[in-house]
């Protein structure tokens, strides 16, 4: 596999699919792991941090985790490359901009990806469409599992697994929920969340999550205790407590809209729709905006001449570093927008 | 809540569980000391917490503890960029992270998830370390729960388990 072979359509996350998936986009988990003998990343020489990435992609790839892992080397990758793997939730954008020794290795279509020299030595991920998060954590446990079976991980009995930063520490596991809430916006709603998400000590952020607006109505949910309850406890707090409530709110939002505020709502919608199909230059920030409140308007069925697909890929392919691998050739300023707003008016044609 | 014996303020308070019954009691360290033969064990004497506290907020800790032998790291550095050095770390800086992990993670101050099957580094038995963390779940449980009969019981087994490793 090829890094190419990603740009043309939406990963396994954005795919629309996956239960719940007309307000929870995407589950994702993920495991921080360390190589006992080895200092944290802070304290790492260059010929350490080499020789760890070394010994971790032989690691990945030696065993078999998926049938076709791609694995990219980041400290020569370009930067277009770079931020590609960051618009499709592959890496962070800490990850992208550091130095040195690192890379990434991506399986199972999409759905896990290890990130090597990260924060910590191995940051491992798995991403599924829609709210399926038992499933994320049996395949990430396995993963873990066999990458166990060749490194030893840095462990004490105390603290569990340890982490460069001691927030991580004991399962080194981050659960994160994106969801999609544009009802709750328009309703001036969304602090509920924010409430909600703050009982249960969880943090809410954007789109790329830390320090990221919530552009186009996505907020990301993620738990911030990692010592003192076990993987099967965190989860079920988000699948039986957290996310369900959250659902629930949108839910009866977006029942408020279509019962109280029919037009309202159409003229959001529809609107949004009109921008996308006609404007010619297109800002990436307007074109989420307006993406979400059309993709809002499908799933209540005001718009019937679209598919939810099309609209999902579009938030991924109109980012910058996708628009530019698409259309094959760098773009800035006026030229990108243009190009932008010319590829949505050709995927959103009325035939 | 004053004493039950005399007019000082209750410092002590005690929960028995005898013949099923629970019975309570709210008693000033003194008559706690007279009538159970109590004796409150302070887990920080109130000088070194001051001292603590004094140190935390003056940015002195550092001579207090040093350098971590493995990695040269001081615990100026952690707060500076939050991150350690290398994973000996949570042992050498134990005291002065556990106010910090309390504080992050609910209280939260032992692993009670997922070991590894194979693990480097150390010799405590996996067995037996997943053996105490059910234990000590179980605990959580019986304290919530108000069964505090099983709650002794289990404490015993943690602090058996713990002594053997």
């Amino acid at each position: 596999m090829k890094l190419s072979d990603l740009t043309s359509q939406a990963g396994e996350w954005l795919r629309g699919s996956g239960p719940m998936s007309e307000i929870v986009i995407s589950s994702r988990i993920r495991l921080a792991r360390n190589v006992s003998g080895y200092p944290f990343l802070m304290r790492c020489s260059r010929s350490k941090r080499q020789e760890l990435e070394e010994k971790i992609r032989e690691t990945i790839l030696g065993s078999q985790l998926s049938p076709k892992t791609l694995y990219v080397d980041l400290e020569s990758a370009p930067e277009i490359d770079r931020l590609l793997l960051v618009e499709r939730h592959l890496i962070s954008r800490p990850h992208k901009d550091a130095q040195g020794a690192r890379g990434v290795a991506v399986g199972e279509n999409e759905t896990l990806a290890i990130m090597v020299n990260e924060e910590d030595h191995l940051r491992i991920q798995v991403l599924r469409s829609g709210l399926q998060l038992e499933e994320a954590w049996e395949q990430i446990n396995a993963v873990d599992d066999q990458l166990e079976a060749s490194l030893d991980f840095a462990f004490n009995a105390r603290f569990g697994y340890l982490t460069a930063c001691p927030t991580n520490v004991g399962t080194g596991l981050r659960v994160s929920v994106m969801l999609h809430l544009p009802a709750l916006r328009l309703t001036s709603e969304i602090e509920k969340v924010f409430r909600a998400a703050k009982e249960m000590r969880l943090a809410v952020r954007g789109l790329y999550g830390e320090g990221t607006e919530a552009t186009g109505d996505f907020y990301q949910i993620s738990n911030q205790t990692t010592l003192g309850k076990s993987e099967e406890e965190i989860i079920g707090d988000f699948k039986h407590v957290v996310i369900p409530k959250i659902i629930d709110y949108e839910h009866n939002a977006r029942k408020a809209l279509l019962s109280e505020r029919p037009v309202a709502l159409d003229d959001k919608v529809f609107r949004a729709l009109g921008l996308l199909r006609s404007a010619r230059l297109m800002e990436t920030e307007e074109t989420l905006t307006a993406l979400s409140h059309v993709r809002l308007g499908v799933n209540l069925k005001r718009v019937k001449d679209l598919d939810i697909n099309k609209v999902n890929e579009l938030f991924l392919l109109t980012q910058e570093a996708h628009l530019q691998k698409i259309l094959g050739k760098k773009l800035e300023g006026d030229a990108r927008r243009a190009a932008r707003a010319e590829f949505i008016r050709q995927r959103l044609c009325v035939e | 809540m004053k004493c039950e014996k005399c007019n000082r303020l209750a410092t002590v308070h005690l929960t028995e569980i005898r013949g099923g019954k629970k019975i309570e009691k709210h008693l000033c360290e003194e008559c706690a000391a007279q009538l159970e033969g109590f004796a409150p064990k302070s887990h920080t004497p109130i000088n070194e917490l001051l001292t603590n506290f004094v140190l935390a907020h003056s940015g002195m800790a550092k001579e207090q503890t040093g350098s971590c032998p493995q990695c040269q790291m001081s615990w100026s550095d952690f707060r500076q960029t939050g991150l350690l050095g290398c994973e000996h770390d949570y042992e050498f800086f134990d005291k002065d992270l556990s106010p910090l992990l309390h504080r992050a993670h609910e209280g939260g101050t032992h692993h009670v998830g997922k070991v590894p099957t194979r693990r480097g580094g150390t010799s405590v038995p996996v067995k037996r370390l997943v053996d105490v963390n059910r234990l000590r779940k179980e605990l959580n449980r019986a304290v919530e729960a108000e069964d505090y009969e099983k709650a002794a019981k289990l404490r015993d087994q943690i602090r058996n388990a713990e002594t053997q490793v």
